[in-house]
């Protein structure tokens, strides 16, 4: 069938059944290849994508779910104040290793910041539960996501 | 879109549309050489006449830094700063881009890329310096010794100008056989601590391409159905249900009947369209046993005489000492199948050009393995296969196998079609999990003899487990007398002084394809040595870092090093100072050439959960070049080391992998360790690994702390499956 996307402040057209995770849409499709397929199954968080501003995991969110809400992706972060605080902290602390983890990591600590501008390591470890890093960059994520609160501070 | 081009010819083509260019490189039979082009050399760096310099990286890139540590020497002797040095990775080369600790295999791992590469960076960076100020000097009339290059450009004798002038002129000169390296108090890179990773910004916005991110035009998506039973063939299969799924394009038995390729327009119809896919399996050569099965080979290989004297020492003299001792402690411990399951599941693509010329788009680790494999499967000779080396998101060993396993999966689903479009193989995480490779299971018994007065009299060790080496290209290098190093490094080695030691090993039978796993035996033999050494230190009433440097006194530089480790760590954690309700465990251990000793703080009780407060870690690397790069890759390989001992192991019912996704194999997790704080030994030797020093110490540091914290020795991994629980 065909669906209205909104994504990244741009409409699409695009042709997929119903049940396709945004996922795929979003990869494939859109050729977006910043948001990552590490699971498929809502446990690692490489496929974190915001809808309506909040984060969730697109390999899990079917695609007739999401018509008229707006997707913002890990490529649109430049535009958002606290997606790049968060950029430039993770870029000043080399938080990454391999990287592909990464956009969904910066994903979800922008919704964090969104809703709490001044987490502690406890709330940042609770709310990023879910993102999993085989690299294990969590010390630096959540350096990163501390130095972020300040930029903005600033 | 990724152009159709080589990574070869992109390089050529470059250096074509920037004009003149200067290459210094490698050739064929190792000497430094200066040409205008790359054709006749595999080049180190390239400098063009705008004076753009790009480092060309041979190891490759999955998170460890080398892109960033291999431009750091070139820069460094290049008079340049950081933003002003690219990268670009090697074409697939071995006879001139060889692992010089590999022989003619190109590849990283063995945590070598710093390692083989310290001097041979450094000296084209120097090179490419002395070439420049000799030309600049011609060119001026002036002295080259006045001369020197800052920031880009030359500058002495009055006068400046940018280095891209003169590289037209130094292409055509003699490089010097012995440039003159700057030497350590020169150097305002190598070391610095405010150096930054190349590949951050790109990897934090979404631009990095990994080979996952490939999409060539009119490409079809490939996944395979596999079996649950390992090593069942395809017979073969019923598509009805899979015709539904929109995107399938079809079906068919891969030549090595291992599984069926599902060709679709796109990744998720060929998952859809492999899920409504039937096929029938000839299970008669299907492994049938149970890890309960394969554990109990092993425990009992440990009770027989072992196969292999390791050490080649008289047993019963080790035996005989052991039976006199005052004290005697024994241990055995047992390691389960792991899998590496990097974040990037595995993928690769294929494509045929115009020319009949075999391109492979891969975050490939080893690029030999396929190039070679693939001039079998094609028939082509190697300079028409071309490997495009992308970034890979994590490897920790799993993309360098000896066999080229997925690569060579996509060419046999490549060969199956008419090549008029490209395939992208793609693992889901479930491939990845229950049809992977392993760190094979091992097992190891232990038994200690102590003197009344805590000497040790005789330490009788012994190991099974499946060969990782035997069977494959690293047979010869890896195997001597039988004796797989792989299966008893860490122990065999060990820089301990302990009278009385026996190595015992006995292979066990294949039970799974195995590989290594990032520190490769060491996963095993440094808990194994480093739980026994905190047993022993207990018995001899001694405190477990004195009793380890006692065994460490009056040797030679090894022990040295260890030891200076061992004591950074101790005094930087606070070692028999932890406060009330918490508990330190250590352990130290060497690999790779590098020395890592870590202490694991934790607080909790058996009853309530463990909770990691902190991890610190000391370790000698030799001459650090990217102290922040060896500081993360630290942090990584301890997280990676203690999230495995925690909650990890693969296991077999039936001969089928019980595990299917992160949800049954859990990753560490963000809140798992509170902190990690690495400290880094200065040193002037020679840089060594440091993508995995950090994994062996971490889980039998973990288990200490927990031996201090509970009187349970956890000797069964993972943790929580053997009476550990975490908070
Ligand atoms: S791919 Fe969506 S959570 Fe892992
Ligand atoms: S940086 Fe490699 S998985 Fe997170």
């Amino acid at each position: 069938m065909a669906i209205t996307l909104k994504l990244n402040g741009t409409t699409h057209e695009v042709e997929a059944d119903p049940g396709t995770p945004l996922l795929w849409v979003i990869r494939d499709e859109l050729k977006l290849t910043g948001t990552k397929f590490g699971c498929g199954v809502a446990s690692c968080g490489a496929c974190t994508v915001h809808l309506d501003g909040e984060p969730v995991r697109s390999c899990q969110t079917y695609i007739e779910d999401v018509e008229g809400s707006e997707i913002t992706t890990i490529e649109q972060m430049e535009e958002d104040p606290i997606g790049k605080a968060v950029q430039q902290a993770w870029a000043e602390l080399d938080v990454v290793q391999c990287g592909y983890c990464q956009s969904g990591q910066i994903m979800s600590a922008v919704g964090l910041l969104r809703e709490n501008a001044k987490p502690s390591a406890a709330e940042i470890d609770e709310y990023m539960y879910g993102n999993a890093c085989r690299c294990a960059t969590y010390q630096r994520i959540r350096a990163g996501i501390q130095r972020a609160a300040e930029i903005m501070e600033a | 879109m990724t152009p159709k081009t080589s990574r070869r010819s992109f390089l050529k083509g470059a250096a074509a549309a920037a004009g003149a260019a200067l290459f210094i490189g490698a050739r064929p039979d190792g000497a430094l050489a200066a040409s205008s082009s790359d054709a006749m050399l595999n080049p180190f760096v390239k400098i063009d006449s705008e004076g753009n310099v790009t480092a060309i990286i041979k190891h490759f890139e999955k998170g460890q830094g080398p892109a960033t540590g291999l431009s750091t020497l070139i820069a460094e002797e290049l008079g340049l700063r950081m933003d002003q040095i690219h990268y670009a990775f090697a074409p697939s080369n071995p006879q001139v881009y060889n692992n010089l600790l590999f022989g003619p295999f190109q590849g990283t791992g063995g945590s070598t890329a710093m390692a083989n590469s310290f001097m041979q960076y450094r000296q084209a960076g120097a090179a490419a310096r002395e070439l420049l100020i000799k030309s600049a000097a011609e060119a001026w009339g002036v002295d080259p010794a006045g001369l020197s290059i800052e920031e880009g450009m030359v500058v002495g004798a009055g006068r400046s100008a940018p280095i891209g002038d003169f590289v037209a002129a130094a292409a055509q000169m003699e490089p010097p056989a012995e440039p003159r390296l700057k030497s350590p108090e020169e150097w305002r890179i190598i070391g610095n601590e405010s150096t930054r990773r190349l590949d951050s910004v790109i990897k934090g916005n979404g631009k990095a391409k990994f080979a996952m991110d490939v999409h060539l035009d009119n490409q079809m998506v490939v996944v395979i159905a596999r079996p649950e039973q390992r090593g069942a063939m395809a017979t073969g299969f019923d598509d009805s249900a899979a015709k539904e799924v929109k995107g399938f394009i079809n079906a068919a038995v891969l030549p090595n009947k291992a599984g069926v390729a599902v060709y679709a327009e796109n990744t998720w119809a060929a998952i859809q369209a492999r899920e409504a896919l039937s096929v029938t399996w000839d299970t008669s050569a299907a492994e049938t046993r149970s890890s309960d099965e394969i554990r109990a080979e092993i425990m009992a290989a440990l009770d027989a005489e072992p196969e292999y004297n390791v050490l080649k020492k008289d047993h019963a003299e080790t035996l005989a000492a052991i039976e006199g001792a005052a004290q005697v402690i024994e241990k055995t411990f047992y390691f389960p199948l792991l899998a590496h399951a990097p974040m990037e599941p595995l993928n690769c693509t294929i494509e045929q050009t115009a020319e009949g010329d075999i391109v492979l788009h891969d975050g490939a680790q080893m690029p030999t393995g396929p190039h070679m494999a693939f001039q079998q499967i094609f028939g082509l000779p190697a300079e028409k296969i071309h490997i495009n080396t992308m970034l890979a998101g994590g490897s920790f060993g799993r993309r360098a196998t000896p066999d080229a396993d997925y690569q060579v999966e996509a060419a046999l689903a490549f060969v199956m079609t008419d090549r008029s479009r490209p395939v992208k193989l793609v693992w889901t995480r479930e491939d990845d999990l229950r049809s992977g490779y392993y760190r094979p299971a091992f097992g190891h018994k232990v038994r200690v003899g102590l003197s009344a007065e805590g000497e040790i009299l005789g330490w009788d060790h012994r190991i099974a487990g499946q060969s990782i080496m035997k069977g494959t290209a690293f047979e010869a290098f890896a195997v001597h007398d039988g004796v797989d190093g792989s299966s008893v490094e860490g122990v065999s080695d060990t820089p301990y002084r302990v009278p009385g030691m026996f190595v015992g090993l006995t292979d066990t039978k294949k039970a799974t394809s195995t590989l290594w796993w990032r520190s490769v035996g060491h996963t095993h033999t440094a808990y194994a040595m480093e739980v026994m050494m905190d047993l022993a230190a207990k018995a001899a009433g001694r405190d477990p870092v004195e009793f380890r440097l006692v065994h460490l006194a009056g040797g030679g530089a090894d022990q040295a090093r260890k030891a200076a480790v061992l004591k950074l760590a101790a005094e930087k954690a606070g070692w028999g100072k932890a406060q009330a309700g918490r508990h330190m465990g250590v352990a130290v251990h060497k690999s790779f050439g590098s020395y890592a000793a870590e202490v694991v703080e934790i607080s909790g009780t058996a009853e309530d959960g463990f909770r990691i407060e902190k991890v610190t870690a000391a370790v000698d690397c030799g001459i650090p070049v990217n102290p922040d790069i060896i500081r993360a890759q630290m942090e990584g390989g301890i997280g990676y080391g203690i999230g495995h001992a925690m909650r990890d192991q693969i296991t077999l019912a039936g001969g089928a992998v019980e595990q299917y996704n992160f949800p049954d194999y859990e990753p560490l997790r963000i809140g798992d360790i509170g902190a990690i704080e690495v400290h880094i030994v200065k040193s002037t030797e020679a840089p060594t690994g440091i993508g995995e020093p950090g994994t062996p110490p971490s889980a039998p540091a973990l288990a200490n702390a927990i031996a201090a914290a509970s009187a349970l020795t956890v000797a069964d991994l993972p943790m929580v499956e053997h009476g550990v629980s975490f908070a």
